[in-house]
C-alpha cells in the first residue's frame, strides 16, 4: 500500500506532468483572479461604506489583510513544501519550496508598508516595536534569509536540504504572529475575521475582503506556478522532455 | 468622482497602498516571466548545440 502510494505521488511530482498541467491551468487561473480582483476592489472602494471611525483610511484593509494573511499561508506551503523535500527527496517539493520565498517575501513586504501608510493616520506614527509588527518584521527576514541561503550554496540540491530546515525551524514564528494581538498589549487592532464568535465587521465591508484574499490566494498559485516551471526548465535543461519542448516551441 | 480619489482626505495613504501593491504583484509576474523566456532560450541553445554535436 505504502509503496503505490508512494509511487502515485512520485508520478504527481514528475516534472513533465508538472510543466504541462502548469500551461493549462494558468490561462483559467487569470480569468479567476481577474473577476475576483474586480469584483473585490469594487466592493471594498465603492460599495463598503466608510468605516464610522476610521473613515475612508480603513479601506487600506483590502490589501493589507490579504497581503498579511498569505505572508503566513505562503510561508507554511513553502515549510510543508520543506519538509515533503527532506523526508521523501521529492524535486519537486524543493522547487515549491525556493519559489515559495520571493512571493511570501513580496506579500510579507506588501502587509508592512500598507501597514505603515495605515499606522500614520491612525496611530500617528509609520512604525511601532510591538510584537505584532516586530514578529511580521522577522518574518520578511526569514524569507529573506531562505532566498540568500538557497543562492549561497551552489549544489542545488544540498542548498535545497538547508533551506528547508531553515523553513521548517522558522515556522514557530507564524503563530507568534498570529496570536500577538492577544499575547502583548498593542496598537494594532485585534481579529475582526478569524474570531470564534461572529465576525465583528460588517458583511458589505466582509465581502470585499474575502474577495480580496480569494484574489491574492489566486495570484499566489500562478505566481508559484510561473516560478517553480522556471526552477524545473533550469534544473532540468540537459534532459529529454526539455529539448522536446525546446523543438515544439520552434516549430510553432 | 472627485470625492472617490480624495477618500475622505486619506487620498495619499489609501492611493499609495494600492499603487505599491501592484507594483509588488506586477513585479512578481514579470520577473518570472523574463526568467522563463532566458531559460527557455538557454534551453534551445543547449539542446541545438548537442545536436550539431551528434551529426
Amino acid at each position: 500500500m505504502i509503496s503505490i502510494l508512494t509511487r502515485w505521488f512520485h508520478r504527481l511530482a514528475s516534472p513533465v506532468w508538472f510543466y504541462r498541467i502548469a500551461g493549462k491551468l494558468l490561462p483559467w487561473l487569470w480569468a479567476l483572479f481577474a473577476l475576483l480582483l474586480v469584483t473585490g476592489l469594487y466592493g471594498g472602494l465603492v460599495t463598503a461604506p466608510a468605516d464610522y471611525q476610521q473613515g475612508d483610511s480603513f479601506r487600506i484593509i483590502y490589501v493589507h489583510v490579504p497581503a498579511a494573511w498569505l505572508s503566513m499561508f505562503v510561508y507554511m506551503v513553502m515549510a510543508v513544501s520543506g519538509a515533503i523535500a527532506l523526508i521523501w527527496r521529492i524535486k519537486l517539493a524543493e522547487m515549491v519550496l525556493v519559489s515559495c520565498a520571493p512571493i511570501g517575501a513580496s506579500f510579507t513586504f506588501i502587509a508592512l508598508v500598507t501597514g505603515a501608510l495605515w499606522g500614520k493616520p491612525m496611530w500617528g506614527a509609520w512604525w511601532v516595536w510591538d510584537a505584532r509588527l516586530t514578529s511580521e518584521l522577522i518574518l520578511l527576514f526569514l524569507y529573506l534569509g531562505v532566498i540568500g541561503l538557497y543562492n549561497a550554496i551552489e549544489d542545488k540540491r544540498m542548498a535545497s536540504r538547508a533551506v528547508a530546515i531553515l523553513a521548517l525551524v522558522g515556522i514557530v514564528n507564524i503563530p507568534i504572529i498570529h496570536y500577538s494581538v492577544e499575547w502583548w498589549n498593542t496598537l494594532h487592532q485585534g481579529a475582526t475575521v478569524t474570531k470564534f464568535d461572529k465576525p465583528s465587521i460588517h458583511i458589505d465591508m466582509l465581502i470585499p475582503l474575502l474577495l480580496m484574499a480569494g484574489a491574492f490566494k489566486v495570484f499566489f498559485v500562478i505566481s508559484l506556478l510561473l516560478r517553480t516551471r522556471n526552477e524545473l526548465l533550469e534544473r532540468e535543461l540537459p534532459r529529454q522532455w526539455v529539448k522536446q519542448l525546446v523543438e515544439e516551441n520552434a516549430n510553432d | 468622482m472627485t470625492e472617490f480619489f480624495h477618500m475622505g482626505g486619506y487620498a495619499l495613504y489609501v492611493w499609495g497602498s494600492l499603487g505599491m501593491t501592484f507594483i509588488v504583484l506586477l513585479l512578481n509576474i514579470v520577473l518570472p516571466l523574463s526568467q522563463h523566456r532566458d531559460v527557455l532560450r538557454k534551453a534551445a541553445e543547449f539542446h541545438e548545440w548537442e545536436g550539431r554535436d551528434e551529426k
